[in-house]
């Protein structure tokens, strides 16, 4: 029997204070934006490279990375710490420190805007409204001084222009939405006095709370327990379908994009090294990293007892890589051609499923 | 190389002789408040369990943060005095010992934690914190310390050359390899493995637990290993115990245990456990627990699950659920489960329906494995590595083709790569995890 973590039948499905009326004109407004961007993405990343300057150089974090997120799509960005994901992530929402930090070249399109053209009050309008945000610890990205009414009021006020009474209204809606039960009286409690799976779904009652057209998840469920993580992944997931929303879902948890993601990108050092469907990329994939990767997880549904494959050696430092495949020093497939020049991203059979490595190029030696 | 081919994995051989023995063990802490620190109520982290260990075996014990399963790894080698109940090592009550024969004992029980970064002291080079324990029990001194700490940095993957240098030169996986050199420097016969490989990369844990398994094989461990992990507790144990607000709630085999789950919590914990595979993950039948833990200060009365329970709802609420404590009662061979409707939950599909029909392990394709075998066949490879060794790299295609090859016992030197980043794999004599059984209709890859 499968139980529903939030009950949809008596909370009402949009959250406003007329919900038929709200509902209707939210669900046109959706079809209207579907038909005019038809072909358009809603997040477009052309070129994106994120350096840091550290005492020891600078370390290319991200580095000409390029990918497109549709509307209502959910999209994974997987990988291995350092990879370079959270910092992909910061770099869309323009939060990346700076100094040390520096977005140094690339494009960012969200819903037609130019994100890197703005000028910081464009950005803060944008911020928290049209991009929502999870991180992965919901204790220090509450602020522990505040109530959870007053932190969740908090955008609605900035970005809707509410009352204070239509604004108190709302976060109640929202908190019920999550799964929190007696939210009313819970609006003026601190964030201790809620547990870690309760702050993340306050942590989402933030992120939705202007209807924002993309959610940047950012290991969301990283510090959770396992059952807890299936009660935060099921609100993530059937919320976003209900409201449309674009998920940027960042996990190291292949299991996780497995469950969530319509689309995958792989994060090696800085760079995309594979990008596919969900199917494509788990039934077939084309990067001997990812197969790595695969391989190296012990899995519930595994015959016991085999010697795990590992991918053995450390990942690279990103200070003035060479141009090669980064991937290289640890790849067993690996010829003098990887170690002389890096490989581009290109088709494997489908459009949508391109991959970085020499090997699995339609003329290369595994095939 | 070896010929035989065999189709299942051989079970690993652990002699039936009771290693440590934890009898109705207890360990409550008091919440203390006000500035008389008067005690406000207890902390029931640990309330009644009994289990064995067995030499030779590695016993699993899993559940979720706050279920007392760190506190029991502490309490079975004495880091934690138990409230009420013992802990017998070898046939000895470590409660009865004198602080002197406690240390004594302690050489043949040692603990690896979860966290490289602060279970490490900072200050002290790799070569003072191996050797630490190898002084305080006296065991070697001089050029044969030293000799003894090579060794173990040897045993473990670590470049020797390495004795001078700080934690804070390695990164996390080479930190647990020290961590685990530091357990194994006084011969330890018992390990409590206390989360090793939580805090670490999705390709780093891979080789710190293969690196835990051969050190089992080749030096006959005894392995606790405390885990969230459901996929990496399967992986490596023996037996596992399943705990809930302090309690265990269901123990046995992991055959039994993971296809056939007694006890409703395991089913719940078994099915949020994300699969690697769209396929599967679509398939699944989720149950979503409602709520939180209970506090352990003040656990539900009757069994402790039922407030979380889909059992219970779908049974109409029975009442013994909420008035009586089930007991851990047999229900096959070894697989025991404390639910009064064990055989109620045995029935349903719940939490292991995706695995009845036993997905293809994707990662590393056939075709990748048979170049590789032809690259070393022509002398075309990485030299020096043994994935591109005529045997490495035929026995994992053989492998991939669903015949399983005896491990040998892998020799241990090979486990890591000392100092080179470019990284050397080790000869895997069962390498890929490739599914033996034929694959199911439709779900190959090209």
């Amino acid at each position: 029997m499968q139980q529903e973590p939030v009950s949809t039948e008596d909370v009402p499905t949009v959250i406003d204070l007329s919900p038929d009326e709200a509902r209707r004109e939210h669900q046109e407004q959706m079809a209207r934006q579907e038909a005019e961007r038809k072909d358009g993405a809603l997040l477009q990343v052309r070129g994106l490279s994120t350096h840091f300057n550290t005492p020891d150089g600078v370390v290319q974090a991200v580095d000409d990375v390029s990918f497109e997120v549709g509307f209502g799509e959910t999209l994974g960005l997987v990988g291995e710490s350092g990879c370079g994901k959270s910092v992909t992530a910061l770099s869309i929402a323009r939060l990346v420190p700076d100094p040390p930090g520096r977005i140094v070249a690339g494009e960012i399109m969200f819903d037609g805007i130019d994100v890197l053209k703005l000028d910081s009050d464009e950005m803060r309008k944008l911020r928290g409204k049209e991009i929502g945000f999870i991180f992965q610890d919901p204790l220090t990205s509450l602020n522990p001084t505040l109530t959870i009414g007053y932190q969740i009021a908090e955008s609605i006020r900035e970005h809707m222009g509410l009352s204070q009474k239509a604004a108190s209204d709302r976060v109640v809606d929202l908190l019920g939405k999550v799964g929190i039960p007696r939210a009313r009286d819970r609006l003026d409690d601190y964030p201790f006095q809620f547990s870690g799976g309760m702050r993340q779904r306050v942590m989402i009652a933030i992120a939705l709370s202007c209807d924002p057209k993309l959610i940047l998840a950012d290991e969301p469920t990283t510090a959770l327990d396992v059952t807890i993580q299936a009660q935060i992944l099921e609100l993530i997931q059937t919320l976003s379908e209900e409201f449309h929303t674009a998920v940027l879902l960042i996990t190291h948890d292949l299991g996780i994009a497995a469950g969530m993601c319509d689309r995958v990108n792989v994060m090696y050092a800085g760079e995309i090294v594979e990008t596919g469907t969900v199917d494509e990329l788990f039934a077939n994939p084309q990067m001997p990293y990812a197969w790595g990767l695969l391989d190296s997880l012990p899995r519930i549904d595994d015959v016991r007892g085999e010697r795990l494959r590992t991918i053995e050696g450390l990942p690279p430092l990103l200070i003035n890589p060479a141009d090669a495949c980064r991937f290289s020093p640890r790849c067993a497939y690996a010829r003098d051609i990887c170690r002389e020049q890096g490989a581009q991203l290109t088709s494997r059979g489908s459009e949508a499923h391109l991959a970085r490595c020499w090997a699995t190029e339609p003329e290369g030696w595994i095939s | 190389m070896t010929t035989t081919v065999e189709t299942t994995p051989t079970p690993r051989v652990t002699d039936q002789k009771v290693l440590v023995q934890v009898d109705d063990l207890k360990i409550h802490f008091p919440i203390r408040s006000g500035i008389f620190k008067t005690v406000k109520g207890t902390v029931k982290a640990v309330d009644g369990v009994s289990f064995d260990v067995r030499r030779g075996e590695t016993l699993g014990l899993v559940g979720e943060s706050g279920c007392g399963k760190s506190t029991i790894g502490r309490a079975m080698i004495r880091l934690r005095e138990p409230t009420a109940g013992t802990v017998a090592f070898d046939g000895v009550d470590l409660g009865s010992l004198s602080s002197d024969a406690l240390r004594k004992m302690r050489r043949r029980m040692q603990i690896i934690f979860q966290d490289p970064y602060g279970s490490l002291d900072p200050r002290m080079t790799v070569g003072s914190t191996v050797s630490e324990p190898i002084e305080t029990h006296g065991l070697a001194a001089g050029q044969a310390k030293r000799d003894r700490v090579a060794e173990l940095l040897t045993l473990v993957g670590l470049d020797p050359a390495y004795v001078n240098r700080y934690p804070h030169e390695f990164s996390g996986g080479q930190r647990q390899r020290i961590g685990v050199a530091r357990a194994l420097a006084v011969e330890p016969e018992f390990i409590v493995c206390d989360e090793p490989i939580s805090a670490l990369d999705v390709s780093i844990q891979a080789q710190v637990l293969n690196l835990l398994t051969d050190l089992r094989s080749r030096l006959g461990l005894t392995y606790l290993f405390v885990a969230h992990d459901l996929s990496v507790v399967k992986h490596i144990s023996d037996r596992v115990a399943v705990m809930y607000l302090g309690k265990v709630v269901e123990i046995g085999p992991p055959d039994q245990l993971y296809a056939a789950p007694g006890h409703p919590y395991t089913r719940a914990l078994l099915s949020a456990v994300p699969v690697p595979d769209p396929t599967a993950e679509r398939k699944r039948k989720r149950v979503i627990l409602q709520g939180d833990v209970p506090s352990p200060v003040n656990p539900p009365p009757g069994c402790r699950f039922h407030t979380r329970c889909w059992l219970y709802e779908r049974l109409g609420q029975p009442e013994e659920c909420r008035t009586v404590d089930p007991p851990l009662v047999a229900i096959s061979g070894e697989h025991q489960a404390a639910c009064h409707f064990a055989e109620e939950s045995v029935k349903s599909d719940v939490g292991v329906a995706h695995m009845e029909e036993r997905s293809i392990r994707h990662g590393t394709p056939t075709k990748a494995l048979e170049s590789l075998a032809g690259d070393a066949a022509r002398g075309n490879g990485n030299q020096g590595d043994p994935l591109q060794t005529p045997g490495g790299a035929m026995e994992a295609l053989a492998a991939s083709l669903g015949a399983h090859l005896p491990s040998p016992g892998a020799p241990v030197a090979d486990l890591g790569a000392p100092g080179s980043s470019a990284g050397v794999p080790g000869p895997d004599p069962e390498a890929p995890n490739v599914d033996p059984q034929p694959p199911a209709p439709g779900t190959r890859p090209s």
